[in-house]
């Protein structure tokens, strides 16, 4: 029954669920022993909670046998990225500076969740304060990728996209910056999608860069994202830059993969030297693949692409140097140094020099630069120009086609420790998914096979315009169907903790 | 240096930056109480203690109020503005960083029309409006321990973030020039009808007392002749119309004597001591802080309409200036005498009473005597006097129908400020009604003739003057409510002179 349980997709358990043939504590209990059998190794989680999760699946089918009609995903265990508040889970952030905070209240995406009656089992690790591409900047020590220990299982919501992969978890949430969500999906070969900027709510979410941060749904195939995508997304009063508009009809799309006669571009720009040979091999057979299915691919150029990454370091670590000033020590976290001799700004420097991790620093002495006087025009303004190149270009492109494509990352999972000591090699993980957090259009990535010389998965991006998330959706059901029935079985089932 | 010789030799240079908290029953970015005097840190939520992940949403009224007062002050409104980030670290401010307006203010280039007295009479000037724009207000640190009550020598620091969030407009004038010796009284009278402006306009009820009215006053002073402006001081913490007055003088006098004695005034900030009248240097300001402006990514820009801003327009009450005009004219006072009003901040007041029915000179004479007097003592504003104008235009009346005699009122005055009562209920409680009944009032003047044989008998004798005596004698008698008139006809009746 367990392993039977594991291998459900989120909507088949959420159906058997409603239907009463299994119970969201069984579901639940199923999980929280698959946490403690693998989580040892794969450290997914930094919090997780059997009494609290039982408790809201116990209650959850109460809700069920008293007749309520409940959502499809009502019942189904999830893990929740620890950049979330919670108000029954301590919040990190992945941060020391936050150690032990137990947060007042909710986030908008955690109410969601447990108004759609999913059930949180726990808290999953993250780069700290959502900086990097790895997890290897958690304050609480790394996470592994389950198609192989030794490697990242992407960043920062590599905690998220390694409790999915390891079957410890059917679904997750994520946030994504700069990539931080269709990363880890790409390298630990799951499903990510950064839904439009504002689609989501981020209240309740520790801001990195409030310009860029987009919360999102990472699942093992596309349609329970789009399920998760669906159930917490919309319009958020207590977020001003919330779009007020419907949800894209993402599940209908997820449901219909098809792509006859849409007209797909493949970015010049993201393609070619410095990508790994069998990531683009994959991509363009993955290509090829649509264009089997009836689309009808060009080739588009965005030539500001090639500028993104030096923009988003400028943009992402200004918005961060202010974001991160609250971590003081006045009213929550970390304090150092307060023996009663010590000053107000004593305290705050010496807790924040100690709260916080080296990437943090150097993000936050990045940003305090860029924005300084005399320095703002020429770093953050033009950086500020260039992102409205970078939709310009977006916008012509879309302007001729439905969608754009290129590979999710350069390169499959890298080992740990070997990019640590190099933070350019790391920023270059983002290369392909920042122009799409700088525009704040819509993108996923889709599992498009193992790279031949490593084994590893490699990720396709698809990228549709503002409020277009649901293409993102019907091309990720395609090349899921077509990649599924040409390899005759799901491509996790090949990881080494497949079930 | 003697304040004659400072203007002789310097022409000052003057601007002002007032902050003015709003009104709003919530907070600018969130929905916590904006009422004054709660107990600490009860008026807070995530988003004005700045938990992580909790996210501004810009209150509207507060949007309306600020384009209200631009409208007022002449301003032009933005069609697009945008919040801007001042980043600095304070343990009373909980982002540490403050949610203003930079580069993109709500309004701009205005203006406002004082009138001060000089030794040719009244003076009129326009002061210039740079800018009116949007802001949160900070926390209150308060120092524990050691004599002063500031930071130095305390024990310890604590901070209530009740006010952290409040709605603040700041409002900031071009630079004054010109005042030459009226620069502390141009000062004084611009924030009094910018204060009065507001109030009119019912978006704050800018009490300099409690802070709901802040202004820091820039002096710079430059050689008469001269035109190149001198370096400034900006002096914070001036709490009352008397102390922008004296906190521009000081300053005027303060940088003068640096001058002459061949130094140069630093620029810094000062702060205003209002025991002593003068000014102490603060933080020094000749190293600019780098506040690190840039454009708040949490909140979509301001875009008011043209539509909404005309009819917001419409929706201005009289403005101060207009009221002054038109009250003098309809109660025919001279120049001195509403300038006498307008010093006593008592012109809203006396209009309302006039509004509640009573004559203008009654009302006035009451505001501007009587009631002055115990807001002098009692040391409150006029207008925080626990009476109402309503109040005031009844006593008014019970004088009038004869009811109550003027030393009877101020009685009555006295119960309602006593917080005894309506007008009516005092008269009642207190038994303070006239007395005019012949029969209550024979048995005084009986006894005030038989107690007083020798005046009596001047009377009969025709010297009807003498009458006064008796008279006191039932004033003194009936506690003061006889009818002194009818007091007096009963006893010239009764000893046969009438």
């Amino acid at each position: 029954m367990g392993t039977e349980l594991l291998r459900m997709t989120a909507a088949e358990l959420g159906a058997a669920i409603r239907a009463g043939e299994v119970t969201s504590v069984a579901a639940t209990e199923t999980y929280l022993d698959r946490i403690g059998e693998v989580d040892g190794d794969v450290r997914a989680f930094l919090h997780a909670d059997r009494e609290a999760a039982l408790e809201q699946a116990r209650a959850v089918d109460s809700r069920i046998a008293a007749g309520e009609e409940l959502g499809p995903l009502a019942g189904v265990p999830i893990a929740h990225k620890d950049v979330f508040t919670t108000t029954d889970m301590p919040t990190t952030a992945g941060s020391r500076i936050l150690e032990g905070w137990n947060p007042p209240y909710d986030a908008t995406v955690t109410s969601r969740l447990r108004e759609a009656g999913l059930v949180i089992l726990g808290k999953t690790n993250m780069d700290e304060f959502a900086m990097g591409s790895s997890t290897e900047n958690s304050a609480y020590g790394a996470s592994h990728n389950p198609w192989d220990l030794s490697r990242v299982p992407g960043g920062s919501s590599g905690g998220s996209s390694a409790a999915v992969a390891a079957y410890e978890a059917p679904l997750a949430t994520g946030t994504d910056t700069g990539g931080s969500i269709r990363q880890p999906a790409a390298v630990c070969g799951l499903v990510g999608a950064k839904p439009t900027y504002g689609g989501s709510s981020r209240y309740g979410v520790i801001a990195f860069a409030s310009s860029l941060d987009t919360p999102g749904p990472f699942a093992r195939n596309v349609l329970d994202a789009a399920l998760l995508h669906e159930a917490f997304s919309g319009h958020d009063p207590r977020d001003s830059t919330s779009v007020d508009a419907p949800v894209p009809p993402v599940v209908e799309a997820a449901r219909h993969g098809d792509v006859e006669g849409l007209r797909v571009g493949v970015v010049k720009e993201l393609d070619g030297e410095g990508y790994q040979p069998g990531v683009l091999r994959r991509f363009h057979e993955t290509v090829e693949l649509l264009e089997g299915l009836g689309a009808k691919v060009v080739e588009v150029s965005c030539p500001s692409f090639d500028t993104a990454l030096a923009a988003y370091y400028l943009i992402a670590p200004s918005e961060c140097s202010s974001n991160l000033a609250r971590f003081d020590a006045m009213r929550y976290g970390l304090r150092v140094g307060d023996d009663g001799t010590r000053s107000a700004e004593e305290v705050m420097s010496m807790t924040r020099a100690e709260g916080f991790g080296p990437e943090v620093k150097r993000r936050i002495m990045l940003g305090t630069y860029a924005l300084s006087s005399g320095y703002y025009d020429a770093y953050y303004g033009s950086a500020q120009q260039v992102r409205t190149l970078i939709k310009r270009d977006f916008d012509a492109a879309f302007g001729h086609v439905d969608v754009l494509v290129s590979p999710t990352t350069p390169t499959t999972a890298f080992s740990i420790g070997e990019r640590a000591a190099d933070p350019m090699a790391m920023y270059l993980a983002d290369l392909c998914t920042i122009p799409t957090n700088l525009a704040g259009n819509s993108a996923l990535s889709v599992p498009c096979g193992l790279a031949p010389e490593d084994g590893l998965p490699v990720g396709l991006q698809v990228m549709a315009p503002v409020l277009a998330d649901d293409r993102t959706y019907r091309v990720g059901a395609a090349v899921e169907a077509a990649l599924a029935s040409k390899r005759g079985s799901a491509l996790l089932s090949e990881s080494a903790y497949a079930v | 240096m003697a304040y004659d010789d400072v203007v002789r030799a310097y022409e000052p240079v003057l601007g002002l930056e007032t902050h003015v908290e709003l009104g709003t029953a919530s907070k600018m970015f969130c929905s916590c109480s904006t009422v004054f005097g709660g107990e600490p840190n009860t008026q807070v939520c995530p988003v004005c203690l700045a938990l992580p992940g909790a996210l501004p949403v810009v209150n509207g009224t507060a949007v309306e109020s600020a384009i209200r007062l631009g409208l007022a002050l002449n301003c032009s409104v933005a069609s697009w503005c945008r919040f801007a980030r001042k980043n600095y670290f304070y343990p009373d401010m909980p982002k540490n960083y403050q949610i203003s307006q930079y580069d993109e203010p709500l309004c701009t280039d205005g203006h406002l029309d004082v009138t001060v007295e000089s030794a040719d009479g009244p003076r009129e000037f326009r002061i210039g409006i740079e800018r009116v724009h949007m802001e949160e207000d900070t926390g209150k640190t308060a120092h524990v321990g050691g004599a002063t009550g500031r930071i130095h020598g305390a024990d310890y620091s604590i901070v209530d973030y009740n006010r952290a969030g409040i709605p603040l407009l700041e409002i900031v004038t071009k630079p004054i020039e010109g005042a030459g010796e009226l620069a502390p009284e141009v000062a004084r009278a611009y924030v009094r009808e910018l204060r009065d402006l507001a109030r009119a306009l019912g978006i704050s009820d800018v009490r300099m007392e409690e802070g709901s009215l802040r202004c820091d006053v820039n002096v710079s002073l430059m050689p008469v002749g001269g035109d190149e402006w001198g370096t400034r001081s900006e002096t914070k913490n001036v709490n009352s119309l008397r102390s922008v007055d004296r906190a521009v003088r000081h300053e005027m006098e303060r940088q003068a004597g640096v001058l002459e004695a061949g130094q140069r005034v630093v620029q810094e900030t000062r702060h205003f001591q209002e025991d002593s009248g003068s000014t102490v240097s603060g933080r020094s300001k000749e190293e600019a802080q780098d506040y690190r402006y840039f454009p708040d990514p949490d909140l979509v820009p301001v875009a008011p309409s043209a539509e909404w801003v005309e009819e917001l327009r419409a929706t201005l009450p009289e403005l101060p200036a207009a009221k002054r005009v038109r009250i003098q004219s309809e109660w025919q006072l001279s120049d001195e005498e509403l300038r006498d009003l307008v010093n006593a901040d008592a012109i809203d007041l006396v209009a309302a009473t006039v509004d509640a029915g009573a004559p203008p000179a009654e009302a006035r004479k009451w505001w501007l005597n009587e009631l002055s007097r115990r807001a002098t003592e009692t040391e409150v504003p006029l207008s925080g006097l626990p009476i109402t104008s309503a109040q005031v235009a009844r006593v008014v009346a019970l004088v009038e129908e004869g009811t109550l005699t003027n030393k009877l009122a101020r009685q009555v005055v006295d119960g309602v400020l006593n917080g005894e009562g309506e007008p009516d209920d005092v008269v009642e409680a207190r038994g303070l009604k006239v007395l005019s009944d012949d029969s209550a009032l024979g048995a005084a003047v009986d006894t005030a003739i038989a107690d007083n044989p020798d005046a009596a008998e001047k009377i009969r004798g025709g010297k009807v003057a003498a009458a006064g005596a008796l008279v006191g004698a039932v004033m003194k008698a009936t506690g003061g409510q006889a009818d002194a008139g009818r007091a007096r006809e009963l006893i010239l009746e009764r000893l046969g002179v009438s």
